[in-house]
């Protein structure tokens, strides 16, 4: 049954009108609401600051230093011999030379603990476009995904729009820094059950978006065990596996599955992404790793609708198969983080804000349930329009991230300089004074 | 469950709906369930009805779980999805298998002059010299920010606008006027950008149709819009059939006749999706006949989807009318407009994936520009594009010598094989020719044609795509890219199908 707009004219389909998309939720109206006032140091120091944004910009130096010294991976080489191939090159299996250089950042980012087949790894434009892929080839449409709360709002469209299936929350809660739990897999599967809906597969974000904490491995380990018993898929999106505090701490699937031999190991794929640990989401480089030879067939096909510009997989090709690039720049930019996290985290504490206790990510997940009039949704969201409209600062409210405790916010700190976040921190501060006195 | 309506042959025109589609749907499914339940559970074959046996399965998980398989692993394959189960068979197609034959093999006059020459990819490879030097010359600069000074990575590195950056679209803006003889004039905000022509299309189709709409095409049409056009959006493509003795211009009282049988079977047509140039055949819409698709479009309250991404590739003297052109000029409905358009074959850039729709209707607009996300063109590409295109004298010799260029092959082509009593199609535009072999047809029909192809793919070594892979009505065509040679292959070439011809010719006695 089509849908036809009541004005005379040719009508659009369901998926052109329909809400999926989410862009109507806070998450999208705050940063609106920076687009209208965004803050600038010198021309506009009272505007919104953006820490909604999970952007990296903490190492571009890097970066810049690489292609100032590189001019090969931008320019095919002196005569530029490779152009025409390079202009030419639209297969779907993506260039060889950038899969062998992904698949070794991948195996650096994880200490050497866990090996890459180039010939596992499909291209997609952006990890937005991996789990959307990833959703059609393992799910049906009217099927369900169990994806475990909090998570990153843009799943509700990516996971949903386009492909009709359904995420079944997993609730997690702060009693126990919102792990995981087989119960809670558990309940979630039951309710999807009771739902007539047939559940296809887990997805998580490991380390978590809007956590910012990594899984642990007895964690990982439930999680998988569960996909077996359930028969069902596993999806573990690593987009941030690259930006953990300490090389030790972030344990990947890859590496269980490695203690397990392999064994079972094709229900289980990875989404990887340079958006984030490289700071590079202009480029739109995803990655879907699968232990499934079917998936990476299928998948391969259908990323002719989402591939990567060769130029774009030769520069990067050259950049990341450098091994002192690679290797300086995952370290560097661990220390960056780690400085920028511990900055904002002794911010907040100074302010009398707590966080949950986090080691990876662009982002710390604040407790201001304190804060709230009533623990509920609608305060949350009353609260965080004041801190948008008072405090002028844009952070994402729990409730979008379907967190089920209100009072949470992700607040993103790598995406600002350092000045920068020093205000935030300071108009938080002012804040909170300001709460303290009234009360 | 889904609802699998086989045995179209039966639906359309005869019984209608109810004993067309339903009846034979009923016995398709209870057949399926009948031989699932007499299959062994440990059988790993692919079972025809991926839902019916996925419900088996779950059954089977449960009782497996309750016994603890965990020790000994899972007996049965987690499964995939029923369109990837569809997507990951084989592909039968000819144009895909002799796709991959010719790139298995590659000729190389020097290094492999046994090995099979490619003239079934519709690529342009005529005019690098011309694009490697502007390289050499302005790449440097090109991807230096203009407003960032020396700091040539934060601009492009950060989110971009998802449906491309203004930058970008103003300079295609101002190609594409350049490409379709400066007549009409596009505006960048009427722009949707994507990564390539393919999700162009497949975004644009998401927009204007739910599953199990239909749109009509015309015939014979580019073997990849089944795939791009039908796999994930669920549509169904209504071939509509051109011949011969109109030189494969297409008719509106066909397009009539597949709209009324479409529309009695119960599936709705959303609109219509033409290529202008056409592929394969070559050949230019009139601006008369794009009047009366307009006419009919409103008509039947559709929409037309005019694929014109061979736009800039015109050889001929025939003036390139783009339906962008016909709609301003004239007072006709845009909002049921929309355009498709790339730089794969005009700029012959397919690996930098730069495609877009341009559409006069303010809703699909918004649609597609969220959908970008799924396919945004890469930020570096973005920018040297933007230099390029921006670059009017580079752009301008380009065009003059890519037209002479590709007249010259397209002559040469001919000619050679007119030489061997193979006639071409009247065409004006493309990468190819669309040529009549039904001489060397052993068995006049689809099989026969398929027989040919065969042995000119494996005997003779040159990879030609079969009109049948395109839907044509009529056997015996195919379609030849010449684009893709230097001009001392194609004695080769005819050399070759002489040999098979001769052949053939003896064993006909």
């Amino acid at each position: 049954m089509a849908i036809e707009i009541e004005k005379p004219g040719v009508g659009l389909s369901k998926v052109a009108v329909s809400e999926t998309h989410g862009e109507d939720s806070p998450y999208f109206a705050g940063w609106k609401a920076y687009d209208e006032n965004p803050y600038n140091e010198s021309s506009n120091p009272s505007g919104v600051i953006q820490m909604g944004l999970a952007e990296n910009q903490v190492s571009f130096d890097l970066l810049e230093k690489y292609l100032e010294e590189h001019s090969e991976a931008s320019s095919w080489g002196k005569g530029a011999p490779g152009f025409r191939e390079n202009a030419l090159f639209q297969d779907y299996h993506g260039l060889k030379s950038f899969r062998q250089a992904m698949a070794n950042f991948m195996e650096q980012i994880r200490g050497g603990r866990a090996r890459f087949d180039p010939d596992r790894i499909v291209l997609t434009a952006g990890a937005t476009a991996a789990n959307e892929l990833l959703t059609f080839i393992l799910a049906d449409p009217g099927d369900a995904l169990l994806v475990p709360t909090p998570y990153y709002p843009g799943f509700d469209r990516d996971l949903r729009w386009r492909t009709g299936v359904k995420i079944v929350p997993i609730h997690c809660d702060s009693s126990n820094n919102f792990q995981v739990t087989p119960e809670a897999m558990e309940a979630a599967y039951r309710c999807a059950e009771s739902m007539n809906l047939k559940v296809r597969g887990i997805l998580i974000t490991n380390p978590s978006n809007p956590l910012g904490a990594t899984i642990q491995r007895t964690v990982l380990e439930q999680i998988l065990d569960f996909a077996t018993n359930k028969n069902i898929h596993l999806v573990s999106d690593e987009i941030y596996s690259g930006s953990t505090f300490s090389s030790s701490e972030f344990i990947s699937i890859a590496e269980v599955l490695e203690t397990r031999g392999y064994k079972d190991s094709e229900r289980v794929h990875i989404v990887y992404s340079l958006s984030k640990d490289l700071g590079l989401p202009g480029f739109r480089v995803g990655t879907i790793y699968s232990y499934n030879d079917k998936v990476v067939t299928t998948a391969r096909r259908m990323s002719s609708f989402t591939l990567i510009s060769s130029q774009t997989q030769h520069l990067l090709a050259c950049m990341l198969s450098n091994k002192e690039f690679s290797e300086n720049y995952i370290k560097t930019n661990r220390e960056r983080l780690t400085r920028r996290y511990d900055m904002i985290i002794n911010g907040l504490k100074n302010a009398g804000i707590e966080c949950l206790k986090g080691n990876a990510g662009l982002f710390c997940w604040m407790n201001l349930s304190p804060l709230l009039e009533e623990p509920t949704r609608e305060s949350e969201l009353a609260l965080w329009k004041v801190i948008l409209n008072e405090v002028r600062l844009n952070i994402s409210p729990g409730s979008s991230c379907h967190c089920s405790e209100p009072g949470w916010f992700r607040v993103c700190f790598a995406n600002m300089s350092e000045q920068t976040l020093e205000v935030a921190l300071e108009r938080i501060h002012k804040f909170m004074e300001q709460r303290r006195r009234r009360n | 469950m889904r609802l699998v309506v086989p045995l179209q042959g039966v639906v359309q025109g005869r019984g209608g709906l109810i004993f067309g589609s339903l009846i034979p749907c009923a016995l398709f499914y209870f057949l399926q369930l009948y031989l699932k339940r007499h299959r062994s559970p440990n059988s790993r074959s692919n079972p025809p009805s991926p839902s019916a046996s996925a419900q088996n399965l779950a059954e089977l998980t449960r009782t497996s779980s309750r016994s603890n398989l965990l020790s000994r692993g899972s007996i049965v394959p987690v499964l995939i999805s029923s369109l990837a189960t569809s997507i990951s068979k084989p592909n039968d197609s000819p144009y895909y298998i002799g796709l991959d034959k010719a790139s298995e093999d590659p000729y190389d006059r020097i290094d492999n002059p046994d090995g099979v020459i490619q003239l079934g990819l519709s690529e342009n490879r005529l005019c690098f010299d011309l694009i490697e030097k502007w390289m050499l010359e302005n790449l440097k600069d090109s991807m230096r920010g203009r407003e960032e000074g020396d700091l040539s990575i934060s601009g492009i590195a950060s989110y971009q606008p998802l449906d491309g950056t203004m930058e970008l679209k103003m300079a295609m803006a101002g190609f594409m006027s350049r490409v379709m003889g400066g007549a009409v004039s596009f505006e960048p905000s009427q722009m949707v950008l994507t990564a390539g022509a393919t999700p162009a299309i497949e975004t644009l189709c998401f927009c204007l149709a739910d599953h199990g709409n239909a749109f009509l095409v015309p015939t014979p049409y580019y073997p990849g819009f089944d795939r791009d056009m039908k796999w994930r959006t669920g549509v169904e493509l209504i071939p509509v059939h051109c011949r011969n003795t109109d030189n494969f211009v297409l008719s509106i009282s066909a397009l009539n006749q597949a709209f009324n049988q479409t529309r009695k079977r119960g599936t709705k047509i959303r609109g219509i999706l033409l290529s202008n140039p056409a592929n394969p055949v070559g050949n230019l819409l009139s601006r008369e006949m794009l009047c009366d698709l307009l006419y009919f479009a409103r008509e039947k309250n559709i929409h037309i989807i005019s694929d014109e991404i061979f736009a800039g590739s015109i050889y001929g003297n025939e003036e390139f009318v783009s339906i962008a052109d016909v709609v301003d000029s004239e007072d006709f409905d845009k909002s049921r407009v929309h355009i498709v358009y790339g730089l794969s074959k005009d700029l012959s850039l397919p690996g930098f994936r730069v495609g877009m729709i341009y559409s006069f209707n303010e809703n699909v607009l918004a649609a597609a520009r969220k959908l970008t996300r799924f396919s945004s063109i890469s930020a570096p590409t973005q920018r040297l594009l933007v230099s390029m295109l921006s670059d009017a004298r580079f752009i301008e010799e380009y065009m003059v010598t890519n037209k002479k260029r590709i007249r010259n092959m397209h002559d040469l082509f001919v000619a050679g094989l007119e030489g061997l009593g193979i006639r071409c199609a009247d065409s004006s535009a493309g990468l190819y020719c669309w040529a009549d072999m039904s001489k060397l047809i052993l068995t006049y029909g689809e099989k026969g044609e398929l027989e040919l192809w065969e042995k000119l793919l494996h005997v003779a070594k040159i990879n030609i795509t079969p009109g049948s892979a395109c839907h044509c009505i009529e056997p015996g065509w195919f379609r030849c890219c010449f684009t893709t040679l230097d001009k001392e292959d194609i004695p080769v070439v005819m050399e070759r199908i002489r040999k098979l011809a001769d052949t053939r010719a003896a064993s006909r006695g």
